[in-house]
């Protein structure tokens, strides 16, 4: 990028590597799961993402729609709450917003939204709060009291798209196509990374954190900033990968991670890894170096 | 800070303004059996469909945005397909949240609506073009909750369908039977037919009057 072009941003990466076809098939598969019952007469998965059977044997639920029904005061049946306490220990251990990345169907639809307007270089920069979602997720939890609903899912894109595919679409499209024109037009990874109070729970669900994008070989990063750029959360990097200090967790240990490993697969130093938050507590060898700096 | 209370209040507003419109139900959706009163199903069903697949004579289905009632929430149609009145009840047994009471003893339990004879000056029998009893003879339950009753007005005689609530559990199977053009006897929302059975449904114990109310 010359000096004169200060404006021009360089052009965002477009990873297509090991990571994202992982997660696409997965996304794709679950999908796929859903869809083979009413689609082929292959029951092995009942239901869709609210609650399912799986083979008869296992029933998974969403925890927050279980939350919300729980604070609308109804006394979820005990099939509901075992399955959505698998849920959040499942996710727990994978990373909470695991889900983002590699269930939710809208994920691919607000990806296409963010390859599309990086296409088209669309710079519309309506930035809410990204603890907006915090507060929205409050919101609905709060409606669900007021109004004895379970309150997000009268809008929720989510459930509404997997529904729809499911079980049948009618007028769906509009929420979707509505989540897509908003991180097209107004924010740049707006309904995700802003907006959706499922995310920000998972993301509280997550507090185990156990499996994490981890900057592992941090001191080979060359500053080119491909993983800032591709990231939908580019906040959540800084702490591990340009560490304050050199001891510092190499884990991305901020919730909002969606552990989709784009840093992973656009990283032309290979920094980046998928692994378990504990290898790499500070080390002592860091710890040791750091103390006699700072000490003499 | 404030700006993020301020934004995340107007959208929760908005949502509560839609959890509100949006939870009226038209009255010829009907749920299926051993649902919550209709007040609280809102925040008992999470839309999963899972009674929907249960149903093995697929009469159920999930509501579609902008047309039918609460999103993603289970209903059937009883002038297209009536519930067939399965004695396992397999679609209640299904739900895992209990929106469906999963515990419900037997169908003959089930409150899914109640049907009202909304047309008499259609109804074959009451205008005497025919003997129809096909309502009385579709009913499945026993004692029939349909019966026809004689009586006389301006010296004709005539014959009358009349439901017993005590009996009757929203099947529709009389309204899929009824050979009028539009259905002369229909399927209510309990609570919209009967306001004061919606908040305690039938099928917790309550015993049924065994004597149908006799003709004047």
């Amino acid at each position: 990028m010359s000096a004169t072009a200060g404006a021009v941003r360089a052009p965002v990466p477009t990873p297509r590597g090991r990571w994202w076809r992982a997660r696409r098939t997965v996304q794709f598969g679950l999908l796929g799961l859903f869809l083979a019952g009413p689609w082929a007469g292959v029951w092995w998965v009942r239901g869709n993402l609210a609650s399912s059977d799986w083979f008869g044997l296992v029933g998974f639920t969403d925890p927050f729609i279980a939350l919300q029904s729980v604070v609308a005061g109804h006394a979820v049946a005990a099939p509901a709450l075992l399955g959505a306490a698998l849920v959040v220990a499942g996710y727990a251990l994978l990373g909470g917003r695991s889900y983002c990345a590699w269930v939710c169907p809208v994920n691919i639809v607000t990806d296409a939204a963010a390859w599309s307007r990086d296409r088209l270089g669309i710079r519309t920069h309506w930035q809410p709060d990204r603890r907006l979602r915090i507060g929205v997720a409050l919101a609905a939890l709060g409606v669900s009291a007021v109004t004895g609903t379970i309150a997000w899912e009268f809008v929720n894109p989510i459930t509404w798209l997997q529904r729809g595919l499911v079980f049948g679409m009618g007028a769906a499209w509009l929420v979707v196509a509505a989540v897509f024109a908003f991180d097209l037009l107004v924010t740049r990874r707006g309904w995700c990374s802003h907006v959706c109070p499922v995310g920000a729970f998972y993301g509280a669900v997550g507090v185990a954190l156990v499996v994490r994008v981890r900057a592992e070989r941090r001191e080979a990063c060359t500053d080119c900033g491909d993983c800032f750029r591709v990231c939908p959360e580019p906040h959540v990097i800084a702490p591990a990968l340009k560490p304050r200090d050199a001891g510092a967790y190499r884990a991305i240990t901020h919730g909002d991670c969606i552990n989709c490993g784009a840093c992973i697969d656009v990283c032309n130093d290979d920094v980046f890894e998928m692994g378990l938050r504990w290898r790499g507590r500070p080390r002592l060898s860091d710890k040791r170096s750091e103390k006699t700096s700072s000490g003499t | 800070m404030a700006s993020l209370c301020g934004t995340s209040g107007v959208i929760g507003l908005l949502l509560a303004a839609q959890a509100k419109t949006a939870k009226a139900v038209p009255a010829w959706a009907i749920r299926p059996p051993g649902a919550v009163a209709e007040d609280d199903f809102a925040a008992a069903c999470v839309r999963c469909g899972l009674c929907v697949r249960a149903c093995p004579y697929d009469i159920l289905s999930l509501a579609t945005p902008g047309a039918e009632g609460v999103v993603g929430t289970p209903y059937f149609t009883a002038r297209a397909k009536p519930c067939e009145m399965c004695r396992d009840v397999p679609c209640a047994r299904a739900c895992p949240t209990g929106a469906l009471d999963r515990t419900l003893p037997r169908i003959e339990d089930a409150r899914m609506g109640i049907a009202v004879l909304v047309n008499e000056e259609t109804c074959w029998s009451v205008i005497g073009r025919t003997r129809c009893r096909w309502c009385s003879d579709a009913c499945p339950v026993g004692p029939a909750a349909i019966t026809l009753e004689q009586r006389v007005a301006n010296g004709r005689k005539y014959y009358e369908p009349v439901v017993h609530s005590a009996h009757c559990t929203g099947c529709g199977k009389c309204e899929h039977a009824c050979p009028t053009d539009e259905a002369s006897i229909k399927v209510l929302p309990i609570a919209l037919a009967r306001h004061d059975r919606a908040k305690a449904p039938l099928h917790n114990g309550e015993v049924s009057p065994s004597v149908p109310p006799t003709a004047p």
